[in-house]
């Protein structure tokens, strides 16, 4: 029976972990006094806004790590947290707007944390461009490593906007001004989310080490195609 | 000061040659004036709609005309091998990036006292000299900071196939806050600013030209050194 990996277990234990916290937060958490059931977005919102900016400052180290060593596998990591930043970002804006049509009355605001959220996201997805545009594998480490480290300036900003500048979003909550009740599973599916994008990465990362594995494979030369002997014929003559 | 000597005479090569084809200095500014010319005709004869978008289509028109000039800044240096030339001169790749990027904010600064006239006129803003000069020190920080990312994107795209796409891609959503700060500032110049807020924002593109001049001229050097 084939073993199952590290991180194949801490993928599972993440969908496990989902589904209770996404139970506990579905039916046993109360709602919120002001907004009601559409509270409970907040559940999955709030874990992938926080793996997704998480996720994304892993793609920045892996980056500055795959500059200063020049090892294939810090790019692979690199390009793995960059996907699943790119997956979770996407997923997060889109949470955002099914929460905001119920609560702000509009899909989308030009606020400054829906604002900055988008650019990461269309910043990011650009890098996965840039790489898919560059053949040699050393130069493409280098190029995405260099734009992740440049794009990452937004990250921060993200996190913070709501606080430097008028917001129509909320700033971040802690536990002192949450309910208890709540607070428990919004860590569970933090830890699930975490867990999960881990169990991404890893996966990603393995698939490109072997892509990259295989580009520095040569292909064996193609052999000439065999001529059909024609009986009678005699060899190298020409059955004109 | 070897560095600064270096950048000089890379600005002054830019320019030279800028001065001696003029071609690429006069596609941008066509280029510029053509874009301006859209936005109105995509706004109509509204000329309160055009008076209030007017720093709007002008940061616009610099945005779209840097992505023409920081592309041809780097394909010019592949014809004949002159990259590989200055590299080995040798010229140290951080002053090849200053030089570059001090060229390219230079050049996009040139199109300000051209494409703010045209503006004036097509969107028939009023605006006084004094109006003009705070425009075009606000337009220089803006040129400064698209040139710096723009300068190493160029160079990491100028020799990949669908350069055209790749360098607006990953440059404007990047340059977001140059086009928010320069829009809003520009704006405060044209229309008065009774809150006092120009300040704050002239800082934020300060701020974001100091973070990226520094920045980009550190990972130029990694760019360099995988073979633009």
């Amino acid at each position: 029976m084939k073993r199952l990996r590290w991180d194949a277990i801490l993928g599972l234990l993440g969908v496990l972990l989902l589904l209770v916290g996404s139970y506990i937060g579905l039916f046993l958490a109360p709602p919120d006094r002001h907004m009601g059931e559409v509270q409970r977005l907040m559940y999955v919102h709030v874990p992938t806004a926080w793996i997704s900016m998480l996720v994304l400052t892993a793609a920045f180290v892996f980056a500055i790590a795959s500059i200063w060593t020049g090892k294939p596998k810090w790019d692979a990591a690199m390009t793995g947290a960059t996907e699943v930043g790119v997956v979770f970002g996407a997923l997060l804006t889109a949470q955002g707007m099914i929460w905001a049509k119920p609560t702000w009355g509009v899909w989308w605001d030009w606020d400054v944390r829906l604002t900055t959220t988008l650019i990461m996201v269309v910043l990011y997805a650009g890098i996965l461009v840039l790489r898919s545009f560059v053949d040699d594998p050393e130069r493409r480490a280098t190029w995405s490593a260099v734009a992740v480290i440049v794009g990452y300036v937004d990250v921060p900003l993200v996190y913070f906007c709501v606080r430097w500048w008028r917001s129509l979003h909320q700033i971040q909550s802690s536990p002192e001004t949450v309910a208890s009740s709540m607070v428990v599973p919004l860590r569970i599916n933090s830890f699930a989310i975490l867990f999960i994008a881990i169990w991404c990465i890893a996966q990603r990362a393995r698939l490109e080490m072997a892509r990259r594995r295989g580009e520095s494979v040569a292909l064996p030369p193609k052999r000439a195609p065999r001529t059909a002997e024609i009986p009678g014929t005699p060899q190298g003559v020409d059955n004109v | 000061m070897r560095t600064v000597g270096q950048i000089v005479a890379l600005v002054r090569k830019d320019l030279l040659l800028e001065w001696r084809g003029r071609t690429r200095g006069l596609s941008v500014v066509l280029f510029g004036v053509v874009t301006l010319l859209l936005f109105s005709f995509a706004v109509g004869p509204d000329t309160a709609a055009l008076q209030t978008g007017a720093a709007g289509f002008l940061v616009l028109a610099l945005l779209l005309s840097s992505t023409l000039a920081l592309s041809e800044s780097f394909r010019l240096e592949h014809e004949n091998h002159a990259l590989e030339g200055l590299l080995l001169a040798p010229v140290e790749p951080v002053a090849l990036y200053y030089g570059k990027a001090l060229s390219n904010t230079l050049f996009l600064l040139l199109l300000a006292p051209i494409l703010t006239p045209v503006a004036v006129v097509l969107y028939a803003v009023e605006i006084s000299l004094l109006d003009l000069a705070e425009v075009i020190g606000l337009w220089g920080l803006a040129a400064a900071g698209l040139s710096a990312p723009g300068t190493l994107f160029a160079a990491m795209t100028s020799r990949l196939r669908s350069q055209d796409v790749l360098l607006p891609l990953l440059l404007f959503p990047l340059v977001v806050p140059v086009m928010l700060g320069s829009v809003k500032a520009i704006d405060l110049v044209l229309t008065g600013d009774p809150m006092q807020q120009l300040g704050s924002w002239t800082m934020l593109l300060a701020g974001f030209d100091v973070i990226y001049w520094s920045l980009c001229g550190v990972l130029f050097t990694y760019v360099v050194e995988e073979g633009v």
